[in-house]
């Protein structure tokens, strides 16, 4: 109970936040009757469709990107070594804040980047080729950006699904009819593995339909995606815009409220062509082709964001480095230099919130579970849709909302409210990282202690918390990222007083400086990065007089 | 005209603040004795643009010296945009929160100096003219720092630093013979080199700024642009500036499909050659740029003969400041000759100072003149003239126009 209300409170209040001032409703800014003025005003915004219907569509085709790749890669090499090898090269990159590798992708195809830096000479540039490229009116370069974030998170969500389907003998059956290797694993496996994922498949179509820092740094900017005009609207100068920025908040809620329908219906139209296709028996047996492009997307998604990062890297200890020089004419520590005394506050901020919201969210998702355990009842469907609800409402369209409450409410305890705020994007992502292993325990270890006389506490610390502490530490690490890649919640509940290392991050980034925003996007990318290897590196130690326990 | 016009604004402005009774609800400017002791351990949270490192690192200096003087904690909330500074106060407005605010000191100037005032969201009355340094201050030559943005000022903001727009180039690029010297030139150089010039989408600062300066050079009577936008005429006073950013486009970096992302972004895309000619509203940001290897040793100013647009930047105090004692003392620090030296010194920031040489001690003029400004920075007798900002009315009607035509999609 505890847990679903530290989930949906915000979000409630946050919504109702943003619904009242969308209606005229902001006493302070002379809004004291409801009226439809600021839908009026924004539905006369120029280029609002255009921004909506962007909004819309780069989030879908995004979704509809990470999904094919995951699904043709996992189809084709489930059960392989080269899918074990893999997920070791990309479970990394679920580290890597959105920005980062963003930053990353975008000083990798600038036409003043590194890819064509490679190939100027080549062709005899002198001067990089005056092309559209990021910020593309299509959106591609947004697209791709979304792309190689989203299909690692639903690769190895995919991953944690896969075992509770029968994949050995969905193989042998599919082989012995003569199907071709994707072709068996989609008719087979892929409608029950389809139906554990689909909820973060609706987390990636609402955040690829509302994010700001992604599309600030790649996307189109004449005009922007809905999300972006929506951030502008936030920070107008001319204040009576705050009435048409709720407004506009609204309408994301709708854009991808639109989003997630339009997926609905893609959802049946797939289901219907994998009938139609299983009844005529089309059994796909030469795909060798559509299993190499599925290996060679995964790869270049894997380059594209360790090339990035390593630019970051190299940007981050550029002196002078102009086109078309493949290495900075001088290497200088200069930018860390004088970034390294400052980061202090902000590092300090980054690690309590991130600690204690996930610490928070751990205790509550072990009390979730072990409730779960001994009333003997699974949430079902329901519950896990109210636990992917943080993720799937835009959190444009509440946090705008909560911040004018916990303003209104005059508390002083800021520090508190950001460390529930990001509770709220921490504990969906922590449940859902602890509940499989959790619930793949086997419970007879549990059972033989209790019937040696331990009481259920006991149970629970002694037997059950450190067989499971591996997981645990993962989810950790993943709530930390989460909690440390967080833009606009820290942004709006710590009022510009707690700064994290990733609202620096985006402050600097408005300056543009590449050489700084390297620095930066690095540390963004450490942290998270130190989180998930003392996850890996713990539970060695821990273990290391119990052999057995290594995995 | 103009001059002797804000020389009676100011000396009417003087008057009115010295003959003002204590302030109703803040500290009492006439006991600065007293403002120093009630300061001591407050904490000044000074909302202020994070986009430079060079800045903050001046403010690092600015807090350093005034715990140590003073016994103030200055904090620097580092912003993407100012706006998010009076959002804040609007928000704690709306909450009902009239005294200890989050928001303490703000740097700022023009659209937003103009909306807290319209809002009344400022420290009132005026206190800026009752700062114990403002006896330093270049009210005479800056008619900027009483006026901003055609709005006046009336105390109610503290200049801080002056800005006068200047174009860069790489001269080992670009000979310096084919430069431009007015906006019509610069068209003309753009035809000659597509795809090698363009400016910041507004509501960039510095974006906004070429649009104005475009404007003050095409419009029919440059006069207008000193009075509110009157509504009948707006039609016809822009349309040579958006017959000349048509022509423009079709020429500029990315045939004008997408526009720099502010100054920080042009000074990157020089040092790539995707563009050849930028500008900023610093004078000494190239030179800054050459020391921190940012750009070329080759790159050089230019002005326009016939004036580049100018003003000033300012620091303002929330009607509902927390730290209000500590937020004068600090404001006053920021115009003494000391801190606006080191201010004016590229080394640390090259932003140009607020005050009259001619007020100043000798020790303090003779710092002045000792700065070594740089390689690519021109000197003070060099910049041309200064063309007002017109008033705020115009920006913000010609940034909606500018929207609606290049970035609405249509």
């Amino acid at each position: 109970m505890l847990t679903l209300g530290l989930l949906l409170l915000p979000i409630a209040f946050g919504l109702f936040g943003t619904l009242l001032p969308a209606l005229g409703y902001l006493p302070a800014l002379g809004g004291v009757a409801l009226s439809l003025d600021p839908f009026r005003a924004l539905f006369a915004t120029p280029g609002l469709v255009p921004a909506a219907v962007l909004s819309l569509v780069t989030g879908l085709v995004a979704t509809i990107l990470s999904l094919g790749i995951t699904l043709l890669f996992v189809a084709g090499f489930a059960g392989t070594p080269v899918l074990a090898r893999i997920q070791h090269i990309i479970s990394p990159l679920l580290a890597v804040p959105h920005a980062a590798a963003a930053f990353g992708l975008a000083f990798l195809i600038a036409p003043s980047g590194f890819l064509i830096r490679l190939v100027a000479p080549l062709f005899g540039m002198e001067r990089p080729p005056d092309i559209l490229i990021p910020h593309d009116p299509w959106g591609l370069a947004m697209i791709a950006g979304l792309v190689i974030k989203e299909t690692p998170f639903l690769f190895l969500v995919t991953l944690a699904a896969l075992p509770q389907v029968d994949l050995t003998a969905a193989r042998r059956l599919a082989a012995s009819f003569g199907y071709g290797r994707i072709a068996g694993f989609v008719y087979l496996l892929w409608p029950a593995l389809y139906r554990q994922i689909r909820f973060a498949v609706y987390a990636v179509i609402a955040y690829s339909s509302s994010v700001v820092d992604v599309a600030v740094i790649l996307g189109p900017n004449l005009p922007g995606t809905l999300a972006t005009r929506l951030v502008q609207w936030m920070n107008d100068p001319d204040l009576s815009v705050r009435f048409l920025a709720s407004a506009g908040a609204v309408l994301q809620l709708g854009v991808t409220l639109t989003a997630l329908l339009a997926w609905f219906c893609l959802e049946r139209i797939g289901a219907m062509l994998l009938r139609s296709f299983g009844d005529h028996g089309y059994r796909f047996v030469h795909d060798l082709t559509v299993r190499r492009l599925a290996m060679i997307a995964v790869t270049i998604i894997g380059a594209s964001v360790f090339a990035g990062l390593f630019l970051l890297g190299l940007w981050s200890l550029a002196g002078l480095w102009q086109f078309p020089d493949l290495l900075p004419r001088d290497f200088t520590l200069r930018s860390w230099m004088t970034t390294l005394p400052r980061i202090g506050d902000p590092l300090v901020t980054t690690l309590i919130a991130g600690l204690a919201s996930t610490l928070i969210a751990v205790v509550l998702t072990v009390g979730c579970l072990e409730r779960e355990i001994q009333t003997g009842r699974r949430g079902g469907d329901r519950s896990l849709l109210l636990l992917y609800l943080p993720l799937i409402v835009p959190q444009i369209a509440f946090v705008f909302g909560l911040q004018l409450l916990f303003v209104g409410s005059g508390s002083d305890q800021r520090l508190t409210a950001l460390i529930l705020v990001h509770l709220a994007f921490v504990l969906p992502y922590v449940f859902l990282s602890l509940a499989d292993p959790w619930r793949a325990l086997d419970r007879r270890y549990e059972i033989i202690a209790t019937a040696l006389g331990r009481s259920r506490l006991s149970v629970l610390l002694s037997i059950r918390l450190p067989m499971l502490i591996r997981p645990i530490l993962t989810a950790l690490a993943v709530g930390f990222a989460v909690s440390v890649g967080q833009y606009l919640p820290t942004l709006l509940i710590g009022e510009g007083r707690l700064t994290t290392i990733t609202t620096e991050a985006v402050a600097l980034a408005s300056g543009n400086n590449r050489r700084v925003i390297g620095v930066y996007a690095l540390l963004q990318t450490i942290l998270p990065f130190l989180a998930f290897a003392l996850a890996a590196f713990l539970p060695a130690v821990l273990h290391r007089n119990r052999r057995e326990m290594r995995v | 005209m103009m001059r002797s016009m804000t020389g009676i604004f100011a000396a009417g402005f003087i008057a009115a603040a010295s003959g003002l009774p204590a302030l109703a609800s803040g500290p009492d400017l006439s006991d600065w004795a007293a403002i120093e002791k009630s300061a001591s351990g407050q904490t000044v949270y000074f909302n202020a643009w994070g986009g430079s490192e060079d800045i903050n690192g001046y403010l690092e200096w600015v807090g350093a010296e005034m715990q140590s003087r003073y016994g103030v904690t200055v904090v620097q909330v580092k912003l993407d945009d100012t706006a998010s500074a009076v959002a804040k106060v609007i928000a704690e407005k709306a909450a009902g929160k009239d005294s200890g605010g989050s928001v303490d000191l703000i740097w700022i100037n023009g659209e937003n100096f103009v909306s807290m005032k319209q809002q009344e969201l400022l420290l009132t009355p005026g206190w800026a003219t009752s700062l114990p340094n403002w006896r330093y201050v270049d009210v005479e030559n800056q008619p900027t720092i009483l006026t901003d943005f055609t709005e006046p000022t009336e105390g109610l903001e503290s200049p801080w630093g002056g800005a006068k727009m200047v174009f860069f180039h790489d001269s080992a690029r670009t000979e310096a013979s084919s430069l431009p010297d007015n906006a019509a030139q610069l068209l003309d150089w753009a035809k000659k080199n597509p795809g090698r010039f363009s400016y910041p989408a507004p509501p960039d600062f510095i974006g906004s700024s070429f649009l104005k300066q475009v404007l003050s050079e095409v419009i029919d009577d440059p006069g207008k642009l000193a009075a509110p936008v009157n509504e009948a005429s707006f039609e016809s006073d822009v349309e040579p500036l958006f017959a000349y950013l048509d022509q423009l486009h079709d020429v500029a970096w990315r045939s004008g499909k997408a526009f720099p992302q502010n100054y920080p972004d042009m000074k990157q895309k020089l040092a790539d050659g995707e563009l050849d000619i930028i500008f900023a509203f610093n004078p000494s940001e190239a030179s800054a740029g050459i020391k921190a290897g940012e750009l070329p040793d080759t790159v050089r100013s230019f002005t326009f003969s016939r004036g580049t647009l100018g003003n000033t930047h300012f620091v303002a105090i929330p009607y509902n400041a927390n730290a209000k004692e500590g937020a004068l003392l600090t404001a006053n620090f920021l115009i003494s000759p000391e801190a606006q030296l080191r201010k004016q010194d590229p080394t640390y920031w090259g932003d140009p100072t607020v005050l009259s040489m001619a007020k100043l001690p000798d020790a303090d003029r003779s710092a002045f003149a000792a700065l070594d400004l740089g390689v690519a920075t021109l000197s003070p007798d060099k910049l041309g003239p200064v063309i007002a900002e017109p008033h705020a009315s115009w920006m913000e009607r010609i940034e909606v126009e500018w929207r609606r035509r290049y970035a609405s999609g249509n």
